[in-house]
C-alpha cells in the first residue's frame, strides 16, 4: 500500500495498464512532452515513448475517431479530453459508432476516454460540466465515476479491460484534494458494484464522484441530530447497482439522491424512478433528489457555490427527510 | 373474528398533541351488531373530525360514554362482544369441536358465565384477532395524516390500525418508526389479551394469550362473509341518489368536519351580529410607508388584516368576555389571546382556522410574520394539529373578493368572531378646518362582529366595536 492522490492512483492504474500491455497507448491534447493538462501522464512519454504517449492536435473529433479504428484493429486507446466538456465534440464518433459496432458488427471496441469533469474552482461553463447522464442515455456505453484513489486506479484498469467503450469520468476537485492508501499491486474493480462509503439506518444517500465527500459532511451533521445516514458510492452509471439501492431503501425507507450533474435529466431521476417502482411498498418519505439547477455552470465563485449542492444544501434536505 | 371475547374501544390518539376528544355521534347502539372495521362512533377533535371503525365484529355490548362528551385519548368507550352480547348473537351451534380440549371441565368452577362464550368460536384457532383486518391502509385518514407505503405496508402485515398509532413525522404523520415501535411494543396485541382468562386448557404455566402476532392468513375460517382481504366495509352512509343531470361527489373529512361545526355553532350559541363602518385613511397611510421595508427586509406584507389583527388584540385586552367562552356553567376569561385566521385552502373547497398563540405579544411585524407563516402552511398543509387548537377569538376576512358586510359563525367555544370586509372608497362626511361639514372620498372599510348573545350583550359588543373603530382611525405608529 502507498499514499496517493486520485490524480497520482489514475496516473498509476494507467502506467500499470501500460506496462502490463502494448496494446495500451495514450492519445490526447498535450499528454506527451507536457504530461497532460493535469499532469496525469506526466513522465509518460520518456518511459513509453512518442508513439504510445501520442500528443494530438485539438481535435476531439479526431482522438475518439482515431481510437475507436484503433479499437477495431485490436489496440486499447485510452483518450484523454482535456475537460469532459469537450466531449461534445466527438459525440457522433461515440454515439453512433463506438456505441453502436458492436451491435452492428459484432466488433469490440475497447477504448477508455478519461473525462475531467465536475466543477468548484471557478471553471466556468466550459470547464466545470458533469455530462455522465447525456452518454448513461446511449446503450452501449459504459459509465465510471470514481470517488475514492483505490477506486480510481481499479476502476481504470476495469475499464481499460472491458471490451465496450468506456466513459470514464474523473472529478477535476478530486485529484489533490483526496488522498488515501492504494495497493502497489495490480487490482480491478468490478463495474456496478456499489460502495458502502457509511453505514447507517435512517436515512440513505446515493451518489458518485465528488458528491460523496460533500454527502459524507452532511452525515456528520446528522449524526449530531441522532440521525444515521448511510452513504451509497455508485462507482459506476452504466452499469448501476440497481441491488444495493433497492436494499439500502428498503432498509432505510427514506432515499435522498445526490449529484453534481443539473437536475433535469440528471442520473438521479433515474435511480428515483427505479426505487419508486421497484421499492414503493417500503418508502416513508418522498425520494428526494438533491442537484444543480437547471443552468450552465457559472464562474463567479458565490454563484457556482449556489449551484454545486453544498453540504449546507445536503444537511438541509436530510434533515427535511429525518422529520418526514 | 367473531368476539367471543370482549374488545374495548377506546378514544384514539388523533395527533401528537390532540389529548382528548368529544364523542358526536354514535352509529350503533347498544345491542346491535357490527363488523369489525365499520364506522361506530363519531368523534371530535379541536379540527380534525373523524370516524372510529370498531376493533372487532360483534354486538356492540356496552356503550360507555354518551354523546358530547368528551374524554380523554385511551378512555374506554365501548365494549364489543364479550357475555351477554355475543351468546345472544353467536348460534350456540360452534360449541363442541375444541381441536386439543379435553379436560377443557377442569377449571370450570370459577366463572360459569363466561363459559359458554369462551369457546363459540367454531374455528381451530381461537385467533384473538380483534384488530386483525388490515383494513386502515385506504384514504380514510381524514387527510390529516398520509399513510406513506410503508406504513401501510406494515399495518396490514401486523393487522395495525394506523390511527391509533401516536405519530411523531411531520403533522403526526405516523412514521415507519412509530408504527414499528408500537408493533413491537406489542400494543395491538394488548387488546384482547386482559378480557379473556379462560382459554383452552394451555398446558403452559402462563395463561397469556395465545398469539402474540396475529398471523397475517391462516385463520380466515369463523367468518365465510367477511375475508380478511375486503375493503373495510365503508362506513355505509345512507345511499344517497342523483337525478338526471345532477352530479354526486363524497364530502371529505374536512367539508364534514366544517358541515358538523358550523351546524353545532348555531346550535349552541345565540349569534348576534353588529357592524361598524372604519375610516381607514390613517392606515392607508401608514401602511403605504410600512409595505416597501416590510417587503423588503423581511418579505412580509403588512396587510390590512395585520393592523386589524394588531388592533383587535390591543382592544380586546378591555373586553376579556369577548376573548372568553361559556365553559359549562362558568364563563372563562384569560389574560392572552390566542388569535385564529380562517384561511380559505387553494381548491376553494376548504377552510381552516390556524392559531397565532400569544398574539398579545407580537407587535406589528411580528404579527404579520406570523399570519404569513400559518397562512402559507395552512395552504401547504403544514399545519400540526397544535397550530388548530386553542383559538380566544377569531377574524375572518371575506372582504377580499369585494363583500362589504357578512354574518360569519362563530368558531366553538369562542363567544366571538370578527369579519373584515372589503376597503371602499366612499364619499364621506368630515369636518374641515373651520369645523364645517364637508364630503371627502374615504377609504371605509366595514367590520362586523359577530357574539355569542349568551355571553356578550350588544351595548358590550358595540362598545368593543366602537374601540375598535377609534383604534384604527386614530392609529399611533408608535404604539403599535
Amino acid at each position: 500500500m502507498a499514499e496517493m492522490t486520485y490524480l497520482q492512483a489514475i496516473s498509476d492504474g494507467l502506467r500499470t495498464e501500460m506496462r502490463r500491455d502494448k496494446r495500451v497507448f495514450v492519445i490526447g491534447e498535450d499528454v506527451g512532452v507536457y504530461g497532460g493538462a493535469f499532469k496525469v501522464t506526466l513522465g509518460f512519454q520518456e518511459e513509453f515513448g512518442a508513439w504510445r504517449v501520442i500528443d494530438a492536435p485539438l481535435s476531439e473529433t479526431a482522438i475518439v475517431g482515431g481510437c475507436t479504428g484503433a479499437a477495431i484493429m485490436g489496440l486499447r486507446p485510452v483518450a484523454e479530453m482535456q475537460f469532459a466538456d469537450f466531449i461534445s465534440c466527438a459525440w457522433d464518433h461515440l454515439v453512433t459508432v463506438a456505441a453502436k459496432q458492436r451491435y452492428r458488427a459484432g466488433t469490440p471496441v475497447p477504448i477508455v476516454v478519461r473525462l475531467p469533469s465536475g466543477g468548484g474552482f471557478s471553471g466556468g461553463p466550459f470547464h466545470s460540466q458533469n455530462p455522465e447522464s447525456s452518454f448513461a442515455h446511449i446503450p452501449g456505453l459504459k459509465i465510471v465515476c470514481p470517488a475514492t484513489p483505490e477506486d480510481a486506479k481499479g476502476l481504470l484498469i476495469s475499464s481499460i479491460e472491458d471490451p465496450n467503450p468506456v466513459l470514464y469520468f474523473e472529478h477535476k476537485h478530486l485529484y489533490r484534494r483526496i488522498k488515501a492508501e492504494v495497493p502497489e499491486e495490480r487490482y480491478t474493480v468490478p463495474f456496478g458494484k456499489a460502495r458502502v462509503h457509511r453505514e447507517g439506518d435512517d436515512l440513505t444517500v446515493v451518489t458518485w464522484g465528488a458528491m460523496v465527500y460533500t454527502a459524507d459532511d452532511a452525515a456528520k451533521e446528522l449524526e449530531s441530530d441522532g440521525v444515521s445516514v448511510e452513504i451509497l458510492d455508485l462507482r459506476t452509471l452504466v452499469p448501476w447497482d440497481r441491488k444495493a439501492v433497492l436494499e439500502s431503501a428498503r432498509k432505510t425507507s427514506k432515499v435522498l439522491v445526490l449529484h453534481e450533474d443539473t437536475r433535469t435529466g440528471g442520473f438521479g431521476g433515474e435511480i428515483a424512478a427505479t426505487i419508486a417502482e421497484e421499492a414503493f411498498e417500503h418508502l416513508d418519505a418522498p425520494i428526494m433528489r438533491i442537484a444543480a439547477p437547471d443552468s450552465p455552470v457559472p464562474f463567479s465563485p458565490p454563484l457556482e457555490k449556489a449551484f454545486i449542492p453544498q453540504v449546507e444544501d445536503v444537511t438541509k434536505g436530510l434533515r427535511e427527510l429525518a422529520q418526514y | 373474528m367473531a368476539t367471543t371475547e370482549a374488545v374495548d374501544v377506546v378514544m384514539p390518539q388523533m395527533g401528537v398533541s390532540v389529548s382528548e376528544g368529544t364523542i358526536t355521534k354514535w352509529l350503533k347502539q347498544e345491542g346491535e351488531q357490527i363488523e369489525a372495521d365499520e364506522a361506530l362512533l363519531e368523534i371530535s377533535t379541536d379540527k380534525v373530525d373523524t370516524e372510529v371503525p370498531s376493533p372487532a365484529s360483534g354486538v356492540v355490548t356496552q356503550i360507555l360514554v354518551p354523546e358530547g362528551e368528551t374524554v380523554e385519548v385511551g378512555t374506554k368507550l365501548a365494549v364489543i362482544g364479550g357475555e351477554g352480547g355475543a351468546s345472544a348473537e353467536a348460534p350456540p351451534a360452534a360449541e363442541p369441536e375444541a381441536p386439543a380440549a379435553p379436560e377443557e371441565v377442569a377449571q370450570p368452577a370459577e366463572s360459569p358465565a363466561v363459559e359458554p362464550a369462551a369457546e363459540a368460536a367454531p374455528a381451530p384457532p381461537p385467533a384473538p384477532e380483534p384488530a386483525a383486518a388490515p383494513a386502515p391502509a385506504d384514504g380514510q385518514q381524514n387527510g390529516k395524516s398520509f399513510v406513506s407505503p410503508v406504513v401501510a405496508r406494515i399495518a396490514a402485515e401486523h393487522g395495525v390500525d394506523v390511527s391509533s398509532v401516536p405519530g411523531t413525522g411531520r403533522g403526526g404523520r405516523v412514521t415507519k418508526k412509530d408504527i414499528l415501535s408500537f408493533v413491537e411494543s406489542g400494543a395491538q396485541a394488548a387488546a384482547p389479551a386482559p378480557a379473556a382468562p379462560p382459554q383452552e386448557e394451555a398446558p403452559a404455566p402462563a395463561p397469556v394469550a395465545p398469539a402474540p402476532t396475529p398471523e397475517p392468513t391462516p385463520a380466515p375460517a369463523p367468518a365465510a362473509e367477511a375475508p380478511p382481504q375486503a375493503p373495510p366495509p365503508a362506513p355505509a352512509p345512507e345511499p344517497v341518489a342523483a337525478t338526471a343531470g345532477e352530479q354526486l361527489e363524497p364530502m371529505n373529512a374536512m367539508r364534514r368536519g366544517i358541515a358538523e361545526h358550523m351546524r353545532r355553532s348555531l346550535d349552541t350559541a345565540a349569534h348576534v351580529t353588529s357592524a361598524i363602518e372604519v375610516d381607514m385613511t390613517r392606515v392607508v397611510a401608514i401602511r403605504d410607508k410600512l409595505k416597501p421595508e416590510y417587503q423588503k427586509t423581511y418579505g412580509v406584507n403588512p396587510t390590512y388584516l395585520i393592523f386589524v389583527a394588531r388592533a383587535v388584540v390591543e382592544t380586546l385586552k378591555k373586553y376579556p368576555w369577548i376573548n372568553g367562552e361559556i365553559r359549562g356553567e362558568q364563563i372563562v376569561t384569560r389574560p392572552w389571546v390566542n388569535l385564529g385566521f380562517a384561511v380559505e385552502l387553494t381548491d376553494g373547497k376548504g377552510l381552516i382556522v390556524p392559531v397565532v398563540k400569544h398574539a398579545e405579544g407580537l407587535n406589528m411585524l411580528g404579527m404579520a410574520q406570523a399570519v404569513t407563516d400559518i397562512a402559507e402552511r395552512a395552504r401547504n398543509k403544514k399545519l400540526t394539529p397544535d397550530e388548530v387548537q386553542g383559538g380566544t377569538f377569531t377574524i375572518t376576512n371575506p372582504g377580499g373578493y369585494g363583500t362589504f358586510h357578512g354574518t360569519p359563525v362563530i368558531s366553538q367555544p369562542q363567544a366571538a368572531i370578527l369579519g373584515t370586509y372589503a376597503l371602499v372608497k366612499r364619499p364621506w362626511v368630515v369636518q374641515d378646518s373651520f369645523g364645517k361639514d364637508v364630503i371627502a372620498i374615504r377609504p371605509i372599510m366595514n367590520l362586523t362582529l359577530t357574539y355569542d348573545h349568551r355571553l356578550v350583550d350588544g351595548a358590550l359588543a358595540g362598545r368593543f366595536l366602537k374601540d375598535l373603530k377609534e383604534a384604527l382611525e386614530s392609529w399611533d405608529e408608535v404604539s403599535y
